[in-house]
């Protein structure tokens, strides 16, 4: 098991008032991918379908743009922000609460073999550390301090999303905060980051814009004019539209399969 | 002495020759029934002595044996009272050998001598059609269902009506078919008002016989929809509707007046339901909710609640279209090829996909709700469909189109599929190669988006399978959310 000692460490990570004493690697990608440009997208486990959108929207765009895209393989945001960035065949990186042998939560396994296959997973802690509570907010620590950006996508009030933001402000690192729902608990801890001063996040460009990263050009736009009238059901497309019932569930596939929408819980909203 | 009767024992749905011997002999007066009869079959004692004694025939006196040959079949039910009585009766003299044994017979004994109805009346006379008995002698109220084999039934209100036909000094009486409500009105489409999407799957679901599956918070109109599935069915064909019929038969769910099922059968067991109520078997081997849901609708409402053992059972009749209930002594065969429609909540708590609510579950309980449902089962659904909550606007709109005009488009669309396949234009084939590649989709979900796309083309009147169709029927597929946590 390859590991790099305090002094080998990338230098934003170094830099942190208590880094790790080692940092144990798994995975085909190089030591050096950890000092590339990189963006933390965190968020709640149980998030929304908005927020899973989102977190795997940005998580292609900015790995699609070269950024690599740090998170803690959790269900939820983490799991999607890794799985957007796998889409596009980017970079990848999870950091672990437990040890670098465990895959941990079990439901992600599949996930954390095809970031291995790429990318690369770390942890502080050796084979055979069992995952604990207290472990995760010290695992956020290295999160953050692997990315000179952290994207909170959806947090409720006391959320470890928010302890990650904690430590990169701490470090004074740009903490971005994706606007939700003021009536929404799981928006309660973004929107509260957002009133105390972390950069709304509208799309990826804006990061891609604060790292000094020229963002790869858009693709191509779709003429749909459904696609101006989400987010929305499909059965309020058929009132809205007038168009058959077929025509319009037909209409929204398309999208989906051009990645232009996507669903969720019953509701279509564009993700780009 | 010795006379025979004949009637039929059911294997499953299946039935076979049962010959009712009774002896008599000197000796104390005694009735010892024999060869393996079951609990109820042993009470016939009781019922056919009162029975006898009831109609003012006499109780033949010294030592009385019934055999109930073969003896190692298993013997069920009180359908043998009538045969026992009556070989009993034919051994001491009372009524001709030789005429009983053209005739089968069956029904239960009351204690005044009154015949009641038994199950499986269908299948005791397709065994004697089979046996060449051209008469069943069966309760007044089961002549009906036992026409239906094609054997002329013979209805009797009383023991002594039986005597008396057999002495040859009472002509069967003549019976009819009721004229009362045979099935009471299907619900109708139009009470739904919005749900645009959520008919226009029902519809696809009834045209192409597809398995169902609709997701959305409480309160939404998911079973109102599924519940209306059956009204917009095709009647059934002659030949599934007595195979419906024998099994519903069999079940004792038969309108006396009314046998022959000639509409699609809709169950919706519920979710406490063990496995043995939805497969079949149990100590008596009954057909489950699944076979009696042959050619019709199974609804499970609320599938994420049922016990994961009995989803899982579905798995082998939603591939076979039968049920194989395995015993010791031996397996029988089912007939179960149902249409699968299932409704859940998003989540335990219910409030996922509703804007109106805030969802309190965890990650993990959400994980353990979405694991009862196995990838497999999960697949097997060809719909799956999100019914999110209409609006106040919607729920004041006019009533939706009824069923009777959906059902037209639907017998047109199965006449359709029955005629000849639509094929893949290139441009769909396209469609669904970048879909494959874009969406996980597996070798399965290709297929089934394929056959979805079929019958919407073939709803549409289309002779080839367009694009269109193609991303229609991708819209239906099972969103990832549902099946990984």
């Amino acid at each position: 098991m390859t590991h790099l000692r305090r002094r080998e460490l990338p230098p934003l990570l170094r830099a942190i008032h208590d880094p790790p004493a080692r940092l144990y690697l798994r995975g085909s990608g190089e030591g050096t991918l950890l000092g590339q440009p990189a963006v933390a997208i965190v968020g709640a486990r149980a998030c929304s379908p908005y927020g899973a959108q989102v977190a795997r929207m940005l998580g292609r765009d900015l790995a699609a743009a070269g950024v690599v895209v740090v998170s803690g393989l959790a269900r939820g945001i983490d799991g999607e922000a890794h799985r957007g960035a796998l889409e596009t065949d980017g970079r990848t990186v999870a950091v672990l609460g437990c040890g670098i042998d465990r895959d941990y939560p079990a439901a992600h396994t599949t996930l954390a073999q095809l970031i291995c296959e790429r990318s690369l997973i770390v942890s502080e802690y050796e084979s055979g550390v069992e995952p604990a509570p207290w472990r995760f907010p010290a695992r956020n620590r290295i999160i953050a301090g692997l990315c000179a950006a952290t994207i909170v996508v959806e947090a409720r009030e006391r959320s470890g999303a928010l302890i990650t933001a904690d430590f990169a402000l701490d470090e004074g690192r740009e903490v971005f905060a994706v606007p939700g729902e003021i009536t929404s608990a799981l928006s309660a801890g973004t929107n509260a980051l957002l009133r105390l001063g972390a950069t709304p996040l509208t799309a990826a460009a804006d990061v891609l814009e604060s790292l000094g990263i020229q963002s790869p050009p858009g693709r191509a736009a779709h003429d749909n004019p459904i696609l101006d009238l989400l987010p929305a059901t499909a059965d309020e497309l058929v009132r809205k539209t007038g168009l058959a019932v077929g025509e319009v569930i037909a209409a929204l596939a398309e999208l989906d399969v051009a990645g232009l929408a996507a669903e969720g819980d019953g509701i279509y909203r564009r993700l780009a | 002495m010795l006379a025979r009767a004949v009637t039929f024992a059911l294997v499953g749905l299946e039935p076979r020759r049962v010959e009712v011997e009774a002896h008599i002999q000197g000796g104390a007066p005694s009735l010892t029934i024999v060869g393996l009869a079951d609990r109820a079959c042993q009470e016939a004692k009781q019922r056919v002595r009162s029975g006898i004694l009831s109609a003012e025939l006499d109780f033949p006196g010294g030592r009385v044996t019934v055999n109930l040959a073969p003896a190692e079949l298993k013997k069920e039910g009180s359908g043998f009272d009538l045969p026992i009585a009556l070989a009993l009766l034919a051994a001491s003299h009372q009524l001709p050998r030789a005429r009983l044994a053209e005739h089968a017979s069956c029904g239960e004994l009351a204690l005044d001598g009154r015949l009641r109805r038994v199950g499986g009346v269908l299948a005791v006379a397709e065994g004697a059609r089979r046996d060449d008995l051209e008469r069943i002698v069966c309760p007044y109220e089961a002549c009906a269902e036992a026409a239906l084999a094609g054997v002329e039934p013979v209805g009797v209100r009383h023991l002594s009506d039986a005597v008396a036909y057999l002495r040859g000094e009472l002509e069967p009486p003549e019976f009819v078919v009721g004229n009362g409500k045979a099935r009471r009105r299907p619900l109708d489409l139009a009470d739904v008002r919005g749900q645009e999407r959520g008919r226009r799957a029902l519809e696809l679901a009834a045209a192409g016989r597809h398995n169902l599956l609709l997701g959305g918070p409480p309160g939404t109109g998911k079973t109102m929809l599924a519940r209306r599935l059956p009204g917009i069915l095709p009647p059934l064909e002659e030949e599934q509707a007595l195979e419906v019929t024998r099994i519903h038969s069999v079940a004792g769910l038969v309108d006396p007046d009314h046998p022959l099922i000639g509409y699609a059968p809709f169950r919706a067991p519920h979710h406490s339901a063990s496995t043995a109520a939805i497969v079949g078997g149990g100590p008596r081997l009954r057909p489950g909710e699944a076979s009696l849901a042959h050619r019709g609708v199974l609804l499970l409402d609320e599938l994420a609640e049922f016990q994961r053992p009995a989803l899982e059972a579905l798995r082998q009749p939603l591939e076979d279209g039968e049920l194989v209930v395995a015993r010791a002594a031996g397996s029988v065969r089912f007939p179960a090829r149902f249409q699968l429609v299932g409704t859940m909540n998003l989540c335990p708590c219910g409030a996922r996909g509703d804007p109106g609510a805030q969802c309190s579950c965890s990650a993990q309980r959400l994980a353990r709700y979405r694991d009862k449902l196995s990838r497999a089962l999960l697949d097997r659904f060809d719909l799956v469909v999100t019914v999110p909550r209409a609006r106040a606007l919607e729920l004041q709109a006019g009533p939706g189109e009824a069923s009777d005009p959906v059902r037209a488009r639907v017998v047109g669309a199965r006449l359709r599929l029955a005629d000849c396949t639509p094929k893949r234009t290139a441009a769909a084939d396209e469609l669904l190669t970048r879909a494959v590649e874009r969406l996980p989709l597996s070798g399965r979900g290709r297929a089934k988006v394929a056959g979805v796309a079929r019958t919407i083309a073939a709803l549409a009147a289309s002779d080839a399978v367009l694009p269109e169709h193609i991303a229609e029927a991708l819209a239906y597929r099972a969103p990832t959310e549902l099946a990984t946590p």
